[in-house]
């Protein structure tokens, strides 16, 4: 479950105010909202990388306001995958785990099953660099998914990709949500990723969130 | 010289049948880009026969023989050694300090920031002579001389060390702070969600992807030591077997009047760098696929 209660978030002059939003347990929730209306900023503050200044923020109903983004037990896809140019995919999928201090085997384990469920088998040895825009995504997505967290955010995850890979990762990311017991929020401002993927909809404008559509089991169907 | 752009012809504005001046066929970039590349290869051409000039100025003027004399010198093989230790240590003390600083000036926001970022051009604008006067000056002050009686270093060999690590630190520092602004913060903020605390995503993230800028960072402070001589005279003295390195070599030389040797030795240290500077990137790019 994702609970925001009258969060404010400031971003230098711009500011957040009594943003309010509940996404229940398993369900796929899409934040949209034109570009420059602080989708991100309130992501980022439910990461845990910018400060609230008011209202509280629960996930998988604990309060985790005042945690630290190490501590919140979630897995986080940012807009530019964010990869780490140093790492091969083998070692994206097994970070997590490697700070969790996961035995080798596990790991090993781990990063295998997460390959087959993202198809990205054959990219285990490769480094970012040279991987195409749908690949990096999976990627991202992977390393997210890794220590199986109860919450995935998405920054616009699909926005740099071409049609035919976006409507790839929208049946990827639907078989995922078949298979794993996770809470999501995405953040987008195409309409067309929250008719495919959301449960719930909600719309960023003027500093507030509105629910727009509610829809259970729309993304299962 | 300033540019002309071309005028609209007057008859073109009332007649809309007159060919526009603006038409892609008459702009000019045909011409000039080439007129504008050549300007530019010859002006960073012109610099680079300069150094070659330089270079093959000192190869012309020392003769083999002239080398092996100079390296038959056990005063000037204890400079190249004394160079050598010197110019590495001022390398890792420079590293040890530059890597912490300059992420901390490129990530986070504090009070005093400007200040510290200006304090560390200092030793890159202050000439060298009153780095090293002021270096002097220092180990004379209360602090300076508890220090004397626990390790001697004003005319001895740790004060070369800190001489040259004074300025080097100040160029590593910033090239670090350059490196780090370079690197996407986002990567170590989803490491942190990913259970890193701050000091494991810099381990594991930040400071692998800025390899190339420490190598980098490394080639220049220690490029920077070597070449280092005005503190060091003034701090250090040009004692032979003390405290000579190579610069002190040159100087000491010159002031004899044995050009040869002088020659002999400024050869050696341009060779001596080429040879670090080479290996150092050969082997800060391994594995990158880019040789």
């Amino acid at each position: 479950m994702i609970s925001l209660s009258h969060v404010a978030v400031r971003q230098g002059t711009f500011v957040l105010n009594d943003v309010s939003l509940e996404i229940p347990a398993c369900r796929y929730g899409v934040l949209m909202g034109r570009t420059g209306s602080g989708k991100t900023t309130l992501l980022e503050a439910i990461c845990g990388l910018r400060p609230v200044s008011a209202g509280s923020i629960r996930l998988m109903g604990r309060d985790v306001t005042r945690l630290k983004p190490a501590a919140r037990g979630i897995g986080y896809v940012p807009q530019d995958t964010a990869l780490f140019s140093t790492m091969t995919v083998r070692d994206h999928l097994a970070f997590a785990l490697v700070v969790r201090r996961w035995s080798r085997r596990a790991i090993a384990a781990r990063v295998d099953e997460l390959a087959a469920m993202l198809g990205i088998g054959h990219l285990l040895d490769r480094r970012p660099r040279g991987l195409s825009g749908g690949e990096s995504q999976r990627v991202a997505l992977g390393r997210a998914l890794a220590m199986r967290p109860g919450v995935l955010l998405f920054d616009e995850p699909l926005s740099a990709l071409d049609d035919q890979t976006r409507h790839e990762m929208y049946d990827l990311l639907r078989s995922i949500r078949r298979q794993v017991a996770v809470t999501v929020l995405h953040v987008t401002h195409n309409r067309l990723e929250a008719e495919y993927l959301a449960d719930r909809t909600f719309e960023l404008s003027g500093g507030g969130v509105s629910l727009v559509s509610c829809s259970p089991g729309a993304a299962k169907s | 010289m300033s540019p002309e752009y071309p005028s609209r012809p007057a008859e073109a504005v009332d007649s809309p049948a007159a060919p526009s001046a603006y038409e892609p066929s008459r702009v000019s970039a045909g011409r000039s880009d080439p007129l504008f590349a050549l300007g530019q290869y010859t002006l960073l051409g012109s610099y680079v026969a300069l150094i070659f000039a330089l270079l093959g100025a000192l190869a012309w003027f020392t003769s083999p023989e002239h080398l092996l004399r100079a390296m038959g010198t056990e005063e000037i093989r204890y400079a190249l050694r004394l160079s050598l230790v010197s110019c590495t240590l001022s390398t890792f003390l420079s590293l040890w300090v530059a890597i912490p600083g300059g992420y901390v000036l490129s990530r986070y926001r504090f009070r005093g920031r400007a200040f510290i970022d200006a304090m560390l051009d200092v030793p890159i604008v202050l000439p060298p002579l009153v780095i090293g006067l002021a270096l002097l000056i220092l180990f004379q002050t209360l602090p300076g001389r508890a220090v004397e009686r626990l390790v001697p270093v004003t005319f001895a060999v740790p004060s070369v060390v800190l001489a040259q690590f004074t300025v080097a630190c100040a160029f590593a520092v910033r090239t670090m702070r350059v490196t780090f602004d370079q690197i996407n913060p986002r990567t170590e903020q989803v490491a942190w969600t990913l259970g890193c605390s701050r000091s494991q995503a810099f381990w594991m993230v930040a400071l692998p992807e800025a390899r190339r800028g420490v190598l980098t960072a490394a080639t220049l402070a220690w490029a920077r030591s070597l070449g280092e001589f005005g503190p060091i005279l003034v701090f250090s003295g040009a004692t032979r077997m003390r405290t000579e390195v190579l610069p002190t070599t040159v100087f000491l030389e010159l002031s004899v009047g044995n050009i040869e040797a002088a020659a002999a030795v400024a050869l050696l240290m341009v060779v001596t760098a080429l040879v670090v500077l080479l290996v150092a990137r050969m082997f800060g790019l391994r594995g990158t696929g880019l040789i």
